[in-house]
């Protein structure tokens, strides 16, 4: 069973992120996945591997191809995404708060 | 915190006032927000966030296309903000999808404060993905896909035996 750290630890990754919200547009076989990519398609199924073992995603076998999808248990794997998500953004807030503020002074 | 905990809950300490703070992340948004962060095809240009009740939270691509991320559902500066979400589990713009994000503005001291977000309603994700199985059972969906098929077969099988 897949824990929500694995999970939040598995997208903390921008490459597999990217995979993660590619495949929320659909299931997709690894060479499609790779296709614009700036990792070899060994290195795409590697972080698919990861992505699966962190129960973000699944795969079946259609024909010649494997299929890989969101985990249709996709609510928790949304959930750690968008808490991911909302780490970077108030990251970015809190710099640029402070940043404006250094630069008018107290 | 658990993954059938239904919202996401952050905080942050920002070296500002309350103020300031607010401004930041209203008006300013644009100034800060993750170029990573956008669902039109075009890359991001600009966030906005309309700094007003019923504003609008959109972005500008940089092909000029416009695409919608929610509303500001409560407006009441320095202190509080709640906006809606309305970007599905496919990264699109959907109407009848509303989860909300109420960001607190805390102020702990003259030059310190506390910013609390949490995005709720993450259920209705699920409602929304109720509604597109729904959708893929009604008669237009595969089931009628399916149904026609069948139809075309028969007939086929009628026509040509």
């Amino acid at each position: 069973m897949a824990t929500y750290h694995d999970a939040l630890s598995a997208l903390a990754d921008p490459t597999r992120r990217r995979i993660f919200e590619r495949l929320a547009g659909g299931p997709q076989p690894v060479v499609e996945l790779a296709r614009g990519l700036p990792v070899s398609r060994p290195a795409v199924s590697q972080h698919l591997r990861v992505l699966k073992e962190a129960g973000l995603v699944v795969d079946r076998q259609a024909g010649a191809r494997r299929l890989y999808r969101l985990n249709p248990d996709g609510l928790g794997a949304l959930r750690a995404y968008l808490d991911r998500f909302w780490d970077q953004e108030l990251a970015a807030f809190k710099a640029a708060a402070e940043r404006e503020q250094g630069e008018e002074g107290t | 915190m658990t993954v059938t905990d239904l919202a996401v809950r952050k905080s942050v300490t920002v070296e500002a006032p309350v103020d300031k703070a607010f401004r930041v992340f209203t008006e300013g948004i644009d100034r800060w927000w993750s170029r990573e962060h956008h669902i039109g095809a075009a890359d991001l240009e600009h966030a906005v966030l309309e700094p007003r009740m019923g504003g609008r939270w959109y972005e500008i691509g940089v092909d000029g296309s416009e695409c919608e991320w929610g509303r500001v559902l409560q407006w009441e500066p320095p202190s509080r903000l709640v906006l809606a979400w309305q970007i599905n589990g496919s990264w699109q713009f959907d109407p009848t999808l509303v989860t909300e994000v109420e960001v607190r503005f805390v102020s702990e001291a003259s030059n310190r404060t506390r910013v609390e977000l949490e995005h709720r309603d993450l259920e209705r994700f699920g409602d929304a993905q109720e509604q597109i199985r729904t959708a893929f059972n009604s008669p237009g969906g595969w089931q009628g896909l399916l149904d026609s098929f069948a139809q075309a077969v028969a007939a086929s099988e009628r026509d040509d035996p």
